[in-house]
């Protein structure tokens, strides 16, 4: 790999390791190793998510943003490294953390409308035979209706546009109840008016306390949209609040110096603070 | 003759295999539909071949042993294990060779089959083998069915249909969306497992009536046509069960008005029809809706 042999200071770790493990952070890293065949995809990255924030891990196509979201949760199995929430293993924790995986894997003939969806999300309430009840329901409309899907209910999946798909899966998350919301690219490929909503509710979310991680590809919208960053090219680069982990330096770290305009420039980020 | 079948008039025996294939119709749609929205339709069609030279060896193995070779359980059993072996294969074959899972199985489906074939001709050269009547198990036949294999057939059917309606939850949810199913903590691999498990034990459950070669078609028909009715995984679920269902009746009480019509072959074609019955009928995703909706659409500057 090329981007790291020539800058050995972008190998510096972005949290030291030891805050991982307080029972306030609700999701650290540490020593975190991914490979698929050869390639190290993720490599002995470490890092620990504020709780309370909105924070966004940023990086160029293949810097393995996902991989890194898809093994803290166990859906990708790790070489090495440990994952714990809230200072306890992921596997007791995990009725507090909410997903929302990138659209593209889904097959959308399934036979499940918006609201089967959402109810998805309560699958650990309901469990294997319990009936979905008056209150399930109403409450699956009400998630539905945070992320102004209400009226399309009844529509099967395959029939939304792509920022719809979006929504419902967002409201899917909410359904859950959880403390921690983990997205993967929430606004890749929607439309304005969906990517305003979807930010409204997450910040509602970390208003309400609740922490939002989410992998992004906008630049531009960084500042604007999320407290902190962590940059990450295969290996960690930052973690820290918009305002300094966001900087020039980094992004030359995290891209290779490849990005044509000044994102932090561009975005005001630094007349702002 | 035909009404008397259908309203199960033709004798206690006749009225035991009937319901058993229903039953094995029903437990065979509703397993279906996980297969098919899995995409793993096919697997169960190397599965279900590879249950023959099972069946040819549980015999030898029975007759050597001073048995009856013809003792359902046995052969079951037999078919059981060979169909694992199987689905091992495959799953071998796709995850640690270049072999896609379709190359997989047809190699899986064509060796197991002739190993089958091989198998019942040494058998049929058996002094004990001239009346087993093992080829019976190809396309199934419920001519001279024993009170008990019926019995057999209908509770081991109400079983799969009881357990796949219990864990309809947890397939759906792995079918549809595999890493936030993970992300949710359940086991994956382990529910796809049991998705083949239970497909496995239709394929078994369903040789003597349907026979190893058609039972795909109980799988796979009935969820296809149940989807053009519904958006909603219960309600194909329940169509699905009724028309595998419906099928499995209808087909065995018509193969009993009449010696030596197949049994397997005439559930399969009913269950055919109900599906181009839905593919025409079907409201919104129907051939006709669609030609409607159609014509409404380019009506009002044609009409004038």
């Amino acid at each position: 790999m090329k981007h790291d042999s020539t800058r050995p200071e972008a190998v510096r770790p972005a949290i030291p390791a030891t805050a991982g493990d307080a029972p306030s952070v609700p999701l650290a890293i540490s020593g975190l190793t991914v490979s698929y065949g050869d390639m190290p995809a993720v490599n002995d990255v470490s890092v620990a998510f504020r709780s309370g924030a909105m924070t966004a891990i940023i990086g160029p196509n293949g810097a393995g943003k996902s991989t890194l979201l898809k093994s803290a949760l166990g859906i990708v199995t790790p070489l090495s490294g440990q994952v714990t929430c809230w200072g306890r293993p992921l596997a007791r924790q995990r009725h507090r953390i909410a997903y929302v995986p990138q659209r593209a894997a889904i097959d959308w003939e399934f036979p499940a409308r918006a609201l089967d969806v959402v109810l998805m999300g309560m699958y650990r309430e309901l469990g294997l035979l319990r009936r979905v009840r008056a209150s399930h329901l109403a409450r699956a409309m009400s998630c539905l209706a945070r992320v102004g899907m209400e009226d399309f209910a009844d529509r099967q999946i395959g029939r939304l546009s792509g920022g719809q798909q979006q929504r419902v899966f967002l409201a899917r998350a909410l359904a859950q109840g959880a403390d921690l919301y983990m997205l993967d690219e929430p606004f890749a490929g929607v439309d304005a008016a969906t990517e305003r909503a979807i930010i409204a509710v997450l910040k509602e979310i970390v208003a309400e306390g609740g922490t939002v991680i989410a992998v992004h590809h906008d630049l531009a919208t960084v500042p604007g949209y999320f407290d902190r960053v962590f940059l990450m090219n295969v290996h960690a680069i930052a973690e820290g609040p918009v305002a300094t982990a966001f900087s020039r330096e980094n992004l030359d770290l995290a891209y290779g110096g490849r990005l044509a305009q000044d994102p932090v420039g561009a975005a005001g980020a630094r007349d702002a603070y | 003759m035909l009404t008397d079948a259908l309203l199960l008039q033709l004798g206690y025996n006749a009225t035991l295999v009937t319901l058993g294939a229903a039953l094995l119709g029903a437990a065979a749609g509703v397993t279906g539909v996980f297969l098919v929205l899995g995409k793993r339709a096919l697997v169960s069609d190397a599965v279900s071949h590879a249950t023959l030279p099972g069946i040819g060896l549980a015999f030898i193995a029975m007759v050597m042993a001073g048995g009856d070779g013809r003792a359902l359980p046995g052969l079951l059993l037999g078919a059981a294990a060979a169909a694992g072996l199987g689905l091992l294969c495959v799953s071998w074959l796709t995850r640690r060779t270049r072999l896609g899972e379709d190359a997989a199985i047809g190699a899986v489906l064509s060796v197991f089959f002739g190993a089958g074939v091989v198998l019942l001709t040494v058998i049929q050269t058996m002094s004990a083998g001239r009346q087993a009547g093992l080829e019976t198990f190809l396309l199934g036949s419920t001519a001279g069915m024993l009170r008990s294999d019926a019995l057999v057939i209908a509770l081991a059917g109400a079983l799969v249909l009881a357990l796949v309606l219990a864990l309809r939850r947890p397939m759906t949810l792995a079918a549809f969306d595999p890493d936030f199913a993970v992300a949710r903590g359940l086991n994956v691999r382990r529910i796809d497992l049991a998705a083949m498990g239970l497909a496995m034990a239709i394929t078994v459950i369903g040789l003597k009536i349907v026979g190893l070669i058609l039972i795909v078609a109980l799988l796979i028909i009935p969820p296809v046509a149940a989807r053009f009715w519904s958006d909603r995984v219960d309600h194909v679920l329940a169509l699905s069960g009724l028309l595998g269902g419906i099928s499995g009746y209808g087909g065995a009480a018509l193969s009993a008005t009449a010696p030596g019509l197949p049994t397997g072959p005439l559930i399969v074609l009913l269950s055919f029809a109900l599906f181009a019955l839905s593919l025409l009928a079907a409201p919104r995703r129907g051939v006709l809706a669609t030609l409607l909706r159609r014509r409404r659409a380019v009506a009002p500057g044609a009409g004038r």
